[in-house]
């Protein structure tokens, strides 16, 4: 240990010269900047506790900003002018784009459509042309377009260059239906296509009548293809309590036809009358509504030549037996009251 | 006593809330250093069967998420000399420990190693009046140790039951369901001085933390530092810190005896500062770079440059220049640490370790890395002597498992299975005098 003081030191260094040394200065320390306590303060320490706390944290991270962006846009909204100029700068800028030339439609095309529908197809446009394919709204013309009776297909498009194209299939008028309150056209399915002022508008169409007939439009059809031979003499077909058909023949002939198998029961009135001439004689009424067991219901002047023939006295209409000698007389009102009848059917 | 169950009790209520929460801290504080480990509790069954892992010594259900070590701070002999830099320097280790862990922490337990420990060895007899012994009576043994005066201002750390013994059959861990017609118990009880207790606590307290628990740092240390074995057979732990050697004598799984030697390794360094006139910084950087104990010829011829001080306080040592061998560094040190070891055997020789039946002692802490002591402490100390480092915990960093770190392991051990003591057992009804009220009470209410 001995070596290790300074006058071991001192003696190690002896041949050297003593250092050079301005007089009364001694080499100061330098100065060391202070050292910096590592210890959080206690307020750091509390935030970082806090800022270690999960709820802390996640209000801090994610409801604060939260709430800062919402506070701003809120309050640079609350204001009536600025929202009004950034609407108003929205819909300027979806206008402009809108009305460019690539969007605009300028003509509108319309095929297969007699003028009538022409006419209400361009009166259902909802805008003037030209204007932009933005405001046309196909799915709801469409959806109008097809309220129209006479309509039973369209197909709308917009095709390059600025046409709106109108593809329309019409309905063509099958049957003509009489009711309470006019007579109307109607398609093969039943659907209307037009009202009818009156029966002569389309002589070439048969004529339906009473209430539910135009549900079964179908089955009328049926009963009007299968009446071929005595086609000329058909008046119509009457819907029966919206049940079965009755084929109305002129000189107020009627044939009740069963509520199914309608046209078979037609087609045995048809033989009937090809084999016996049966629709030919005084006959009022063919019915066929029991399948088995066909009745006729002859007519007055029939009854009335057999009771004659019997030597029975005649009957009127009102199947009363009338005088012998007003006989004549009274054949005679039945007989006008059927064409009455009749005229009023055509 | 009735205050220190209670306050015990509320501690151990507090280690449950933290378990249930799934986070805790420990915190030693030490003389030189403090360090911090954050624990995270999963419970058990991280590791299933066929895993190969076993219970571990009750070590598989936390694992540490956070570590931090400081240089201590306002310490001395173990005890809180200055309150607020004791204070600054929890706030660092916890803060920084926390920042590791990302979680934050409000649980410690922590581990003092000064502050005079003593124990006492306390025993109760009762008898069983139901001819088995019951929980009830377990309590009721406890209650009835005979307590000595410890003198004043002194707390109880630690009071373990040790030992019970039913009729003539002694040495029983568990004594429930036993037959017989008295039970015996032995506690040992560790009592420090309450002053230094209450500064811990409020250190504490004014960091925004919750203490769940205390702990004596030689006890800790040496449930880190012994194995099973040892802790059964009987084996000291001697914790040689920076201020303060602890000792601590282990059999049968138990703490027989805790004391400390007020010594430790800051002497040494003492002693070099003094005896080389180096500063304090540069004598602990001595002590640990080139310290020993054996001096060899060879240390004789390997001289180590001593620069005056580097540090703020080298003054006007800064143009120092000087070389001193190996060799006196060792010649500064050694008899400090025989000094040490001297002291350590006196106090082992006062608790009687010459009549275990196994006598292996365990060196750990800090001091006990300088190259060499072991040799030493077999000369002083007897023959069975190894060091100890700490028991390997899930997920610690490789530079807290040094025998430094013993205590602080041994504080995560402790926080996760901390051994039965007086205070988890119910105490006696008759001892509760506001509850036996109640119960007068409600009988006249039931019976008027």
């Amino acid at each position: 240990m001995q070596h290790l003081t300074r006058d071991s030191q001192r003696q190690a260094m002896l041949g050297r010269p003593a250092p050079a040394r301005a007089p009364g200065g001694r080499p100061q320390p330098q100065a060391r900047p202070a050292r910096r306590d590592p210890a959080p303060s206690r307020l750091a320490y509390r935030l970082n506790r806090i800022w270690l706390t999960p709820l802390y944290r996640r209000v801090l991270r994610l409801g604060v900003p939260a709430f800062a962006l919402a506070m701003v846009v809120g309050l640079y909204l609350s204001d009536e002018t600025r929202r009004a100029e950034i609407s108003g700068s929205v819909t300027a800028m979806v206008e402009k784009v809108q009305t460019r030339d690539e969007f605009m439609v300028h003509a509108m095309k319309i095929e297969g459509a007699s003028p009538v529908v022409d006419k209400g197809l361009r009166a259902m446009l909802p805008v003037t042309l030209p204007a932009s394919s933005f405001d046309i709204d196909l799915e709801a013309l469409r959806a109008s377009v097809m309220n129209l009776d006479a309509v039973e297909k369209v197909e709308l498009r917009i095709e390059p260059g600025g046409v709106l194209s109108a593809v329309v299939t019409e309905r063509t008028p099958a049957i003509l239906w009489r009711h309470a309150r006019g007579i109307e056209l109607l398609d093969a399915t039943g659907h209307r296509v037009a009202s009818a002022t009156s029966r002569d508008v389309r002589p070439d169409l048969p004529m339906i009548t009473g209430e539910g007939a135009n549900a079964n439009t179908a089955e009328a059809l049926a009963l009007i293809e299968a009446a071929g031979p005595i086609l000329p003499r058909v008046r119509g077909l009457e819907r029966m309590g919206a049940r079965r058909w009755d084929l109305v023949l002129d000189r107020g002939q009627r044939i009740m036809l069963p509520e199914d198998r309608a046209v078979q029961a037609l087609e045995h009135a048809i033989a009937l009358d090809r084999t016996q001439t049966l629709l030919s004689r005084d006959v009022a009424v063919v019915d066929l509504r029991n399948g088995d067991r066909p009745i006729v219901r002859i007519g007055m002047t029939a009854q009335n030549t057999l009771r004659r023939a019997r030597g029975e006295p005649e009957i009127g209409p009102d199947g009363k037996i009338i005088e012998p000698d007003d006989g004549k007389t009274a054949a005679k009102p039945g007989k006008t009251t059927a064409a009455a009848k009749s005229s009023k059917k055509g | 006593m009735g205050d220190l169950y209670q306050v015990q009790r509320a501690m151990r209520q507090m280690r449950r809330a933290a378990l249930a929460r799934g986070v805790m801290a420990v915190l030693d504080i030490g003389t030189s250093k403090m360090s911090c480990i954050v624990l995270q509790f999963d419970g058990p069954g991280q590791f299933r069967e066929e895993d190969g892992v076993g219970p571990m010594a009750g070590q598989s259900n936390f694992r540490v998420i956070g570590a931090a070590t400081t240089q201590s701070r306002g310490m001395r002999y173990g005890e809180i000399e200055t309150m607020a830099e004791t204070e600054r320097a929890v706030r660092t280790v916890v803060s920084s420990a926390q920042k590791r862990a990302g979680v934050r922490v409000d649980h410690v337990i922590a581990c003092l190693s000064g502050a005079r420990p003593s124990s006492y060895g306390l025993a109760g007899e009762v008898s069983l009046d139901s001819g088995k012994c019951t929980e009830h009576d377990i309590g009721a043994v406890l209650a009835a140790c005979d307590v000595p005066d410890f003198g004043r201002g002194r707390e109880v750390l630690h009071a373990q039951p040790v030992n019970f013994a039913v009729d003539g059959r002694s040495g029983l861990s568990d004594p429930r369901d036993h037959v017989g017609n008295r039970l015996a118990v032995d506690v040992h009880a560790l009592t420090i001085d309450g002053d230094a207790a209450g500064n811990l606590v409020h250190c504490i307290r004014r960091c925004d933390l919750e203490l769940a628990g205390v702990a004596s740092a030689a006890y800790v240390a040496g449930r880190a530092a012994l194995v099973e074995d040892e802790q059964e057979l009987g084996s000291a732990c001697i914790d040689m810190g920076g201020g303060i050697t602890g000792v601590s004598i282990f059999v049968r799984k138990h703490m027989i005896f805790a004391d400390a030697v007020r010594m430790g390794g800051e002497l040494v360094t003492q002693d070099i500062a003094r005896g080389l006139r180096v500063s304090t910084q540069m004598a602990e950087w001595l002590k640990t770079r080139h310290g020993g104990i054996e001096a060899t010829g060879r240390d004789d011829r390997e001289m180590i440059q001593v620069d005056g001080g580097t540090g703020a306080d080298a003054g006007d040592w800064d143009h120092d220049r000087r070389a001193v061998s190996r060799a006196d560094l060792i010649g500064i040190m050694r008899p400090r640490v025989e000094e040490i070891l001297d002291e350590v055997r006196a106090v082992l020789d006062a608790a009687g370790f010459d009549c275990m039946p196994s006598r292996q002692i365990v060196l750990t802490g800090g001091g006990s890395q300088i190259p060499g002591l072991e040799t030493l402490a077999a000369r002083i100390l007897g023959q069975n002597v190894r060091i100890g480092r700490p028991l390997r915990i899930q997920g610690l960093a490789q530079n807290m498992t040094t025998p430094g770190h013993a205590a602080t392991v041994g504080l995560a051990l402790f926080a996760a299975h901390p051994q039965d003591e007086w205070w988890d057992f119910d105490m006696p009804v008759s001892s509760h005098g506001a509850r036996s009220v109640r119960r007068v009470a409600r009988w006249f209410r039931n019976h008027w």
